[in-house]
């Protein structure tokens, strides 16, 4: 056999499966071999889980033999962001802090995955606490972009992302909490998909900032994230604000097109900052969909400004509550030599956190501590609300909003040293996250040095099966997809 | 000087499970069996609000007269402690459950009614256990058993005006909450706690002093004595022109003193903020008025009907009406029975003695069941068998689980009521104690009452001593 199971979407892996022509074990073994030949140069993973992953491989060889899988995720490999729980399997969050800790309990997606039979590879690099935009910041590796080993995958799902784009996982899960998800998409020219807040459960998803983070997924094609998704969405008992809404197939309603779709094109996402070949290959994405028979419109999102303030407001504010829990007592790393309780305590969030943590958690109880909260904490969620009206405004005359998903394509590493310049980087997804919205991220061109472009969607809350479906048009319509990263001939 | 005192009281829920996760409340289990890694905060885990602790919440809002508020929300109180997992209490701030609300508490000086600020729910904390004392241990362990069970806080307005109004202001809370069945008001094993604020300031002025907040005056008795040495504290320090510390002072029951945790400058920042894992609550008014349709009869107002419908005296009402299981049981008893003083009696002095308390639990496994006890009166009001012997049966009752009747029945336990049978039995006894004839004839009434005993000894206490008491009266003189 010369095929490469590595190359293969979701769809076009268990169509082999089913087939005959290929098992669950022989695609887990092909993963198993990239990522011990190439990992140690991108950096994807923290944890593989070969033996793990060889079991359940092993069950699902059986239910394909006896003609009855599980699903369209029976004997899949997968990567799970390091931020998500796997009872039995260190989970870290990028952390030094969480080292050692081995959660007694699987996160809801994880176990819905596993209920589907996917396989879990291992346990995906990130930002600590999935605080960056960079993978920069995780305090154990870095992880490189496989379209240039030089520059960073984005993050802070940057070893979920570069795992997609470098064949080491056929899909992976990520978290979103202000693009997340989507800027290592756009950046590893992926599919990033953030739902609805709401739609997926967080319950086993380490929480950086609560009112704001939700799992995604990262895909090869949109059809994939389509299927991931559908697996992974709905309420969940042990998630008081996941939103018992019904879940559609997704899948089965990729075909629908474009045609009469309104889209709203947001002018304050085309201003100042924006790399102009970036901006000419979104310009380049619309005018395609236009072809396709969407309307096209330019709308107004007048706080899109704000967005970044309101975002560095709230997101440390629950993130430094968040954090608080990681003292020494409990679990993960104690810090010797403390000579009572608080010594004990502050030793170890001194040595455990790194310095982004650390700023974040400042940040936030600064904005928190008496006499503050009005000035700050109490005036972003005001601001949040207006962000929110802005969208629901717009959403009144389009369908989904088109913009970029990054102003620039991914960067060299060390190159944001400045927090500020970094955080600059979420500028167009961080509003979609304040309000709670779902957008994806999908590829649309290469600049002249060959790196991927993403452009985005957003659409109205729990909106998924439309923003998949525009996706999905554009994708058929065209060629980006074939491009695939040249990491074989670093070997 | 005029004192203000308002008391802060944390009632554990007597739900089956934890505030936010399905976890066992019991108490007493082995350290850290009584968890999950969401009491235990592990990473990546959510609370979900437990329904049935916010039905309780909402029924003691309603039976301490505080309006509920149309929606609620929990908010996190961050404070670092060991004792606490998340570093955070779940617990409520801008938004409780309900405000504004009343006691009516009767004391020596007549009934004062106590208004009452808010009622909010939160979550219990661990507990630690040090090698040794806090100060000397080289180790400390955390039992997270407790972490999570469901508290709720009442807070009074300052509107105490001493110590004894403090402890009856306790009683009556602890009487509402039992009541209620929301809490088992066990202040031994911490399911009530009560936290004290005390300040003096000169009579009329409108106000109010520096306040001091005591700790850790877990019993009636401690309220009130606390609140007794910190008044004459304060007030010492005041007439010698000290200035009051806002503080928080420890209660030492043991050494009868409070003593300085911390002022104010240490006062801890809790950095409130709404709980983002919870959605706010909004309460139907449909919802509200179910509970109130349930609530039950509350422990003052059933002490005034038991002293106007059963004439019982009042001492009697208020044990009777301390727990709703035994005012049920009794009012149960003398639905048998019809003498209601004397069921009260038989429950005061005999039944509480046998039983383990007077809560749902001791009430439900009680041997004897209302009926019997009411049975019980009616065999001694009807004159089936004497008083002394009611006690025996009593005990046999105790002890069989059987009812009255079937034990009288079996064992010819029936009071003699027969004259003639009488007679025959007295002859005997006149014929074989001539001292007491002699006496009673020399003018000794006294003797009577020693042939009225002979007899019942005679008939093994089972003869009606009214009517040996007759036949004697009519017989003596004709001798």
């Amino acid at each position: 056999m010369t095929t490469d199971l590595t190359r293969l979407t979701i769809h076009e892996l268990t169509g082999a499966y089913r087939r005959r022509e290929a098992t669950p074990t022989r695609a887990t073994e092909e993963y198993l071999a990239r990522i011990e030949r190439l990992d140690e140069q991108l950096g994807a993973y923290l944890t593989v889980t070969n033996d793990r992953a060889l079991g359940a491989a092993a069950a699902a060889d059986g239910r394909y033999r006896d003609g009855a899988p599980l699903g369209p995720l029976d004997g899949v490999p997968l990567a799970y962001k390091d931020v998500l729980c796997t009872q039995g399997v260190a989970t870290t969050c990028g952390s030094k802090i969480l080292e050692p800790f081995v959660p007694p309990y699987d996160a809801t997606v994880v176990a819905r995955l596993g209920v589907a039979g996917a396989v879990m590879l291992g346990k995906a690099n990130m930002d600590e606490f999935a605080m960056g935009s960079s993978t920069e910041h995780s305090a154990f590796k870095l992880t490189r972009n496989p379209w240039d080993l030089t520059r960073v995958p984005g993050g802070s799902s940057g070893g979920s992302a570069a795992a997609v784009a470098g064949d080491l996982a056929v899909a992976s899960l990520g978290t979103d909490t202000g693009g997340s998800v989507r800027q290592p998409a756009a950046f590893c020219g992926v599919v990033g998909v953030k739902p609805t807040y709401g739609r997926v459960s967080r319950y086993g998803l380490v929480a950086f900032a609560s009112s704001l983070d939700q799992v995604g997924c990262l895909t090869r094609d949109v059809r994939d994230a389509a299927l991931l998704l559908h697996a992974i969405a709905g309420v969940d008992p042990h998630d008081a604000t996941s939103v018992d809404e019904a879940v559609p197939d997704y899948a089965a309603l990729l075909a629908g097109g474009v045609k009469g779709l309104k889209l709203g094109v947001p002018r304050e996402y085309f201003g100042e900052g924006l790399d102009p070949e970036v901006e000419a290959a979104v310009r380049a994405a619309i005018a395609r969909l236009r072809d396709l028979g969407a309307t096209v419109q330019e709308i107004s999102l007048p706080t899109t400004d704000y967005g970044l303030a309101v975002y560095y407001i709230v997101a440390p504010v629950e993130a430094s509550s968040n954090l608080a829990r990681y003292d020494g007592v409990k679990y993960g790393l104690r810090a010797a030599g403390g000579k009572d309780l608080i010594d004990m305590e502050s030793r170890t969030r001194a040595a455990g956190f790194g310095a982004e943590v650390k700023r974040r958690i400042m940040l936030g109880t600064y904005a928190l501590s008496a006499g503050y909260y009005d000035a700050y904490y109490g005036r972003a969620q005001k601001v949040r609300t207006l962000v929110r009206r802005d969208f629901d405004a717009a959403f009144a005359h389009v369908d989904l909003l088109v913009a970029p998903t990054t102003p620039s394509v991914a960067f060299k590493h060390g190159d944001k040293a400045d927090p500020l310049a970094m955080y600059l980087n979420d500028v167009f997804t961080v509003p979609g996250s304040l309000a709670g919205l779902p957008a994806l991220s999908l590829r649309c061109g290469f600049n002249a040095a060959g790196l991927p472009i993403g452009l985005q969607l957003i659409g109205r809350p729990f909106d998924e099966a439309r923003l998949l479906r525009c996706a999905y048009a554009y994708e058929q319509a065209t060629d980006w997809r074939s491009r695939r990263p040249s990491l074989e001939t670093t070997r | 000087m005029e004192t203000v005192i308002g008391l802060e009281v944390h009632a554990q829920l007597r739900t089956r499970s934890k505030m936010f996760c399905g976890c066992p409340t019991t108490f007493g289990a082995a350290p850290n069996t009584q968890t999950c890694p969401v009491c235990l905060g592990l990473p990546g885990t959510l609370p979900v609000i437990n329904r049935v602790a916010i039905e309780f919440g909402v029924r003691t809002a309603l039976a301490l007269n505080l309006r509920v508020n149309a929606g609620c929300r929990f908010a996190r109180k961050h404070y670092y402690y060991p004792d606490m997992p998340k570093n955070f209490q779940i617990s409520q701030y801008e938004e409780p459950l309900a405000e504004d609300g009343w006691l009516e508490v009767d004391t020596e000086a007549g009934t004062r009614r106590i208004g009452i600020q808010r009622l909010h729910l939160e979550e219990d904390v661990g507990k630690l256990v040090h090698e040794g004392t806090l100060e000397t241990a080289q180790a400390s362990l955390v039992d997270y058993n407790r972490a999570g069970v469901p508290l709720m806080e009442t807070v009074s307005r300052p509107e105490i005006r001493s110590p004894e109004e403090a402890a009856a202001y306790l009683k009556a809370f602890r009487a509402v909450l039992v009541y209620l069945g929301v809490c088992d008001g066990n202040m031994e094993e911490g399911s009530l706690r009560c936290d004290a604020n005390v300040s003096l300031r000169p009579r009329g002025a409108p106000e109010l002093g520096t306040k001091v907040e005591i700790k850790n005056v877990n019993s009636f008795r401690n309220v009130q004595r606390a609140l007794e040495f910190e008044v004459q504290r304060q007030a010492k320090a005041l007439a010698g022109g000290e200035r009051i510390v806002q503080e928080t002072r420890l209660w030492d029951a043991d050494r009868g003193y409070t003593r300085s945790m911390r002022s104010k400058e240490y006062a801890h920042d809790y950095r409130y903020f709404p709980e983002p894992d919870l959605v706010p609550l909004t309460f139907e008014a449909e919802f509200v008025d179910a509970i109130r349709r349930e609530l039950p009869e509350l422990p003052r107002a059933r002490r005034q009907r038991f002293v106007a419908d059963y004439h019982v005296p009042a001492y009697d009402a208020a044990i009777l009406t301390q727990s709703m299981a035994l005012a049920d049981y009794y009012e149960a008893a003398v639905g048998e029975a019809r003498n209601a003083k004397a069921v009260s009696n038989w429950v005061m002095s005999e039944l509480l003695h046998v039983l383990p308390g007077d809560d749902e639990r001791a009430i439900a496994a009680s041997p004897v069941p209302p009926a019997h006890l009411g049975a019980l009166v009616r065999l001694i009001d009807d004159g089936t068998i004497s008083g002394k012997i009611a006690k025996d049966v009593f005990e046999k009752m105790v002890r069989s689980g059987e009812a009255p009747g079937t034990i009288v029945e079996r064992e010819g336990l029936t009071q003699v009521a027969d004259t003639g049978a009488l007679e025959a039995v007295i002859d005997l006894v006149l014929a074989g104690n001539p001292k007491p004839l002699e006496d009673w004839k020399k003018g000794k009434t006294a003797a009577a009452k020693a042939l009225v005993g002979l007899v019942m000894k005679a008939t093994g206490g089972k003869a009606n001593p009214a009517i040996v008491n007759q036949l004697l009266e009519a017989k003596l003189p004709r001798l």
